[in-house]
């Protein structure tokens, strides 16, 4: 008999048993979906935060204080000024030293918590912190200590309800009176809760002075370091250790600084999220396991019910095969079909539990392939033993059953 | 060609039931001539079942020689007499047997669905096999939309279709009222004698038997008694 005969078959005695049919099916659909949806959510997860951490830049890397010592001393302005220097640093670009901090934000009637960051004109070179009205913060500006602030898009929201024509406003940060300079690009949203359009800039110098209080008046919290270029990273990594080594007098004990690449970010993100897709995906596969039994179990009963049919079917010719690949055709009918709806299942799922979470799942067709080939695997696989049952039926055995 | 279209000589069968031997067949012989009618009798037990299983190709002897149309039946393997019945051997069974699914057409199409024979041809074979047993206009009731009779003559219209050597008919009546049950020996014996099917009836109803050509009685597995009438 031909495939498209068993096919045909297949689908009609499937639809005359719809109700035991769709249950089976809803086995696999959930397993399929499941996967599909969480490995979305994965992928897309992890897109996101890896796309996050390279819009900082790949040839970016930065300094923070403590390391493995015990004792660690802070990061100065004059250290950044030091790393700057490109005849002890040539594969650094830019250094842009930063505070890092909470602030509260307020006009008359409106107040909201957000971060702060002190910065130097540097920092628009290393750091994606365009502005999109208004200006930079300039020298000038740092050397006078200037009251200015540049706003993320969600502070301005927050704020004014609006993000343009908010030049010469004037805002409190922590109570004291600053002038808006311009409004940051938006950035869009970027997992995890934290986000570049919720935060504020200020000049660092203002800031040391007024607003992020440290121990030293030119102590910093991180450096920011531009190498000249992705392939540069190493040894801009290399040129910046030397100089603290050098500075902080550490050379012979542990480092008291930490340098981080993005790159190390992203592999350690990548890690993160892959192992946690990995997790939750085998979870869901287990789901896809107890569905593929199900099919097995159905198809048990189907053989039994039909001994019957199958004594006749080989009273009237059919071998061995015809009989095996009709039971597995029905097998992987009733898997396959359920591996497609569930991966329209999951598509949707992930699609909606993303736009929550504000994710944009990503649903490869590596992953659509591979779930319909494996939803159609289970069904060869769970039915090849109640056809085979079926396909070893004697003709005389199976014509006297009831 | 061969002289006979059933050439048995010497079965034996014997089944294993846990540590009991049981000869259903003792060395029975039998040869049928083409376009004869050939009534098997005997009580249960007797061994009528196995050999209608073995003639029908459905199992084969623990010794013994069978050709089936000239063809050497004993000593095929499961494929083998699978294709054999396909080819050479049209079933009649007491239950009617039908894919309560499928339609008149499509259950006189199943044997050929197992054979080379390409949709096409396979439809028109059905319908005319149909138009044979008189059921052309009733081609696409199913089952349970036909009388006994009717479901008798879609089963009848299976066996001849792919045009076997020999036409197996177990009980073929059994489950009819006396009217249907005699028109569809009427029609069995019209096939014979219009298309020259070789019938081969197992019954236990003389009455039945009384309208073959020839009966054959069967005890503990042999032969006791073949009248021709």
């Amino acid at each position: 008999m031909s495939l498209w005969q068993s096919f045909l078959e297949a689908i009609g005695s499937l639809s005359a048993n719809k109700t035991r049919s769709s249950l089976t099916m809803l086995g696999i659909m959930i397993g399929v979906g499941a996967v599909i949806a969480l490995m979305g959510l994965g992928e897309g997860t992890q897109a996101s935060i890896t796309g996050e951490i390279e819009s900082i830049g790949t040839n970016v890397l930065f300094v923070s204080s403590g390391g493995e010592a015990d004792n660690p001393e802070a990061l100065t302005i004059r250290d950044a000024q030091v790393i700057a220097d490109p005849s002890l640093a040539p594969s650094v670009k830019n250094v842009a030293p930063v505070l890092q901090g909470k602030v509260e934000v307020s006009i008359p009637g409106e107040s909201t918590s957000t971060s702060l960051v002190a910065i130097t004109p540097e920092y628009h070179l290393v750091q994606s912190a365009d502005v999109a009205q208004g200006l930079p913060i300039t020298d000038d500006q740092l050397e006078n200590y200037a009251s200015i602030v540049l706003l993320g898009t969600d502070v301005a929201e927050e704020l004014f309800n609006r993000t343009t024509d908010l030049i010469g406003e004037k805002v409190r940060l922590n109570g004291q009176v600053f002038t808006v300079s311009g409004v940051l690009e938006e950035q869009g949203a970027a997992g995890f809760g934290s986000s570049g359009d919720n935060q504020v800039l200020v000049p660092l110098t203002t800031a040391q002075m007024r607003l992020l209080k440290r121990a030293s008046s030119d102590e910093v919290d991180l450096i920011y370091i531009q190498a000249n270029n992705a392939e540069g990273v190493p040894a801009a990594e290399e040129e910046v250790a030397q100089i603290l080594r050098s500075r902080h007098r550490s050379t012979l004990g542990e480092d008291d600084f930490e340098i981080t690449t993005t790159q190390s970010i992203v592999d350690m993100a990548e890690t993160i999220t892959n192992t946690l897709t990995l997790f939750l995906g085998a979870i869901a596969g287990v789901s896809l396991l107890v569905g593929g039994i199900g099919i097995m179990n159905i198809m048990l009963v189907t053989v039994t019910e039909r001994t019957k049919e199958i004594g006749l079917r080989k009273a009237m010719g059919a071998r061995k095969r015809d009989v095996l690949s009709q039971f597995l055709v029905e097998s992987s009918l009733l898997s396959l079909g359920g591996g497609l709806i569930g991966i329209m299942l999951g598509f949707g799922i992930a699609i909606m539990v993303g736009r929550l979470i504000s994710i944009d799942a990503v649903i490869t067709v590596e992953v659509v392939l591979l779930a319909t080939l494996f939803s159609a695997a289970i069904g060869l696989f769970f039915g090849l033993y109640p056809a085979n049952r079926a396909a070893s039926l004697e003709p005389v055995e199976a014509l006297r059953s009831e | 060609m061969s002289e006979w279209v059933v050439d048995a000589r010497d079965l034996t069968k014997v089944y294993q039931m846990g540590d009991v031997e049981v000869h259903a067949l003792r060395g029975l012989s039998m040869l049928i001539e083409p376009g004869e009618i050939v009534a098997i009798m005997g009580p249960s037990g007797s061994g009528k079942s196995t050999l209608m299983n073995m003639l029908g190709c459905l199992d084969s002897p623990t010794s013994g020689e069978y050709y089936l149309d000239g063809e050497r039946v004993a000593g095929m393997v499961d494929d083998q007499l699978a294709d054999i019945r396909n080819r050479k051997v049209g079933f009649v069974f007491q239950g009617f047997n039908l894919l309560p699914r499928s339609s008149a057409l499509a259950n006189v199409e199943l044997p050929l669905r197992y054979s080379s024979t390409n949709g096409r041809s396979r439809r028109g074979m059905a319908r005319s096999a149909l138009e044979v047993v008189g059921l052309g206009d009733r081609m696409n009731h199913r089952p349970n939309e036909l009388s006994g009779g009717e479901q008798q003559r879609v089963a009848i219209a299976r066996a001849i279709v792919n045009e076997p050597s020999i036409v197996m008919a177990d009980e073929p009546t059994g489950n009819l009222d006396t009217k249907s049950g005699d028109e569809i020996m009427e029609l069995l014996l019209s096939l014979n004698h219009d298309q020259g099917t070789t019938l081969i009836v197992v019954t236990h109803d003389p009455e039945i038997a009384a309208h073959t050509g020839r009966v054959v009685n069967i005890r503990d597995g042999r032969v006791v008694m073949e009248n021709n009438l």
